[in-house]
């Protein structure tokens, strides 16, 4: 059996913790919790004209959620709050095979694409990203 | 009868080279004669019980009765004691609705937290809908009830004591003496949750000592989609029913209904009939198993994993195994520093087909009593050996080299 979900690029991602802590001052911001394992995830998002200016995170997960928040703070800062807010539904569509995995400045996220055939892991990596949604939601 | 575990492993077909299934506590997987005979009856005497009068309907009735009375041999109890649900978790619900509907401000029912959330929510319900207080019992850090704790707990407005028969997280077995001995001094009843010790052999529950008593058959290598709810006769008589519909009912007219005696006026529309036989099937197939041979395999193999854990952390130094020491159930949980027990069950799927389960295990309450954020579970059952425990410690002690770095 192959072991291709923990590919070194996702275990590097979590390792980077790229973006986690907090905001000062503080963003926007929203928890999601995982009814599965119990993971949570909170993220905090500052914006300003319609744009992501900061984003930082605080994740209680697996390597994947991990990852993924990781994967968030890289794209983050600079993109489109609309873009950030649609961010689960194009991540969830790529994972159940609907789409193809993102390109341009949403490429980063071509690494969970290994997650797809694991139907029980999805939430994992679309925790971080939909705290993120509904924090931008607040505004 | 002896213990032959290959001869005992040929008769689950899942059971295919590759698959170390150690999730049983989980759901345990189904024996070829257990199918066989829910095959058989689909295929050559399936009708609805209790109202049709032709021959078909006769015999799948005395099939579902049959079954009963063979429940409630197992349980030395009588069959008229015995209700079919959906499931330990329907049971337990069964029991908070018809027990609560009794009660309201002022009365108190004491949970804990080592429970299932099966055994806490139903509760929590009840606690919102009734008024009626929920008193917790705390957990030792070795993961046992803290029955030390239970008379502080107590009063003449103690109605229920609802907790588990053993943890589907610590595997710690409950002390029932003490338990039916405090509830019996505060006058109040004894519910036990006992899906994860009835998954390794029915109790005798006129010895037990309990009031009510909760299980399901997918535990004990039996279907899905049945369960049972076990209580005395004169408690069952005082509880209303959770649910109403055909079966449940005496008499129905504009003015009102008045409901059925139990077992009948706790199942509710079209019974698990199938489901039924199917739990009779693998009580007997379990009956011809050496019950004190089993007991002693696999204690044997749960010490194997506790000491191959403590090996592993030798060098890790970052597991901690949840749970009591000396006798426990057949499972052995533990918690990893620095790695995501979701994680580390993909990974030794992954690697060597071990099948673990991950997480909170419906427990949070207790996780959060432990400190940990979840745990690895690693559950045997009959089927269970040697080589699994052998692939389950390599596969932990690989995935921990990878998480851990």
């Amino acid at each position: 059996m192959s072991d291709d979900l923990y590919p070194e690029a996702i275990l590097r991602l979590a390792q980077s913790a790229r973006g986690a802590g907090r905001l000062d001052p503080p963003g926007l911001s929203a928890t999601t919790d995982s009814p599965i394992c119990g993971d949570r995830a909170t993220v905090e998002v500052r914006a300003e004209g319609g744009k992501v200016r900061a984003l930082a995170h605080a994740v209680r997960g697996c390597v994947l959620c991990r990852a993924a928040a990781a994967a968030l703070a890289e794209v983050a800062e600079g993109t489109a709050t609309a873009e950030i807010a649609a961010l689960p539904g194009r991540i969830a569509a790529m994972l159940k095979g609907e789409s193809q995995a993102p390109s341009g400045r949403f490429a980063a996220f071509a690494v969970f694409a290994p997650v797809g055939p694991h139907r029980s892991r999805h939430g994992c990596v679309l925790l971080p990203l939909r705290a993120a949604a509904q924090a931008l939601d607040k505004a | 009868m002896n213990f032959d575990l290959a001869a005992i492993r040929r008769q689950f077909p899942v059971l295919r080279p590759g698959l170390h299934y150690l999730d049983s506590a989980a759901s345990s997987q189904i024996p070829a004669p257990v199918i066989a005979a829910m095959d058989n009856f689909q295929r050559g005497g399936r009708a609805n019980i209790a109202r049709g009068v032709h021959r078909l309907a006769e015999r799948a009735t005395e099939a579902y009765e049959g079954a009963r009375s063979r429940v409630a041999r197992a349980l030395n109890v009588a069959a008229d004691e015995i209700v079919f649900t959906a499931g330990c978790t329907a049971a337990l619900n069964i029991a908070a609705q018809g027990l609560g509907s009794r009660w309201g401000e002022g009365d108190e029912i004491v949970i804990s937290e080592l429970d299932h959330h099966s055994n806490i929510v139903p509760w929590q319900i009840l606690a919102v809908r009734s008024g009626v207080r929920l008193r917790w019992l705390p957990v030792t850090q070795e993961g046992r009830l803290d029955l030390d704790a239970l008379p502080g707990l107590l009063s003449p407005r103690t109605r229920l004591i609802a907790v588990t028969h053993g943890s589907n997280v610590t595997a710690a077995i409950s002390d029932v003496p003490r338990l039916a001995a405090a509830a019996r001094s505060a006058g109040a009843l004894l519910l036990l949750d006992g899906a994860q010790v009835a998954a390794h052999g029915l109790p005798d529950l006129a010895a037990l000592g309990c009031d009510l008593y909760a299980f399901s058959a997918h535990k004990l290598h039996g279907p899905t989609g049945i369960g049972v709810l076990w209580a005395r006769r004169a408690v069952l008589e005082s509880m209303a029913p959770a649910f109403g519909g055909g079966g449940t009912i005496a008499r129905v007219a504009k003015s009102g209904t008045i409901f059925a005696d139990p077992p009948a006026r706790f199942e509710a529309g079209t019974p698990p009939y199938v489901e039924a036989v199917g739990l009779g099937a693998a009580i007997d197939w379990r009956a011809t198993i050496d019950r004190n041979a089993a007991d002693a395999h696999l204690a044997r193999l749960t010490q194997r994993l506790v000491d191959g854990l403590d090996a592993i952390d030798r060098q890790r130094r970052a597991i901690r195994v949840l749970g009591p020491t000396g006798p426990r159930l057949p499972l052995v949980s533990f918690a990893v520093r620095g790695a995501h027990t979701h994680d580390i069950c993909q990974m030794v799927d992954a690697s060597h087909g071990v099948a673990l389960r991950g997480g909170h295990h419906c427990a949070q309450p207790l996780a959060d009593a432990l400190g940990v954020e979840g745990s690895t579970r690693i559950s045997l059952a009959l089927h269970s050996g040697d080589d699994d425990v052998d692939a389950a410690l390599a596969a932990i002690d690989q995935a921990l080299g990878r998480l851990l770095r």
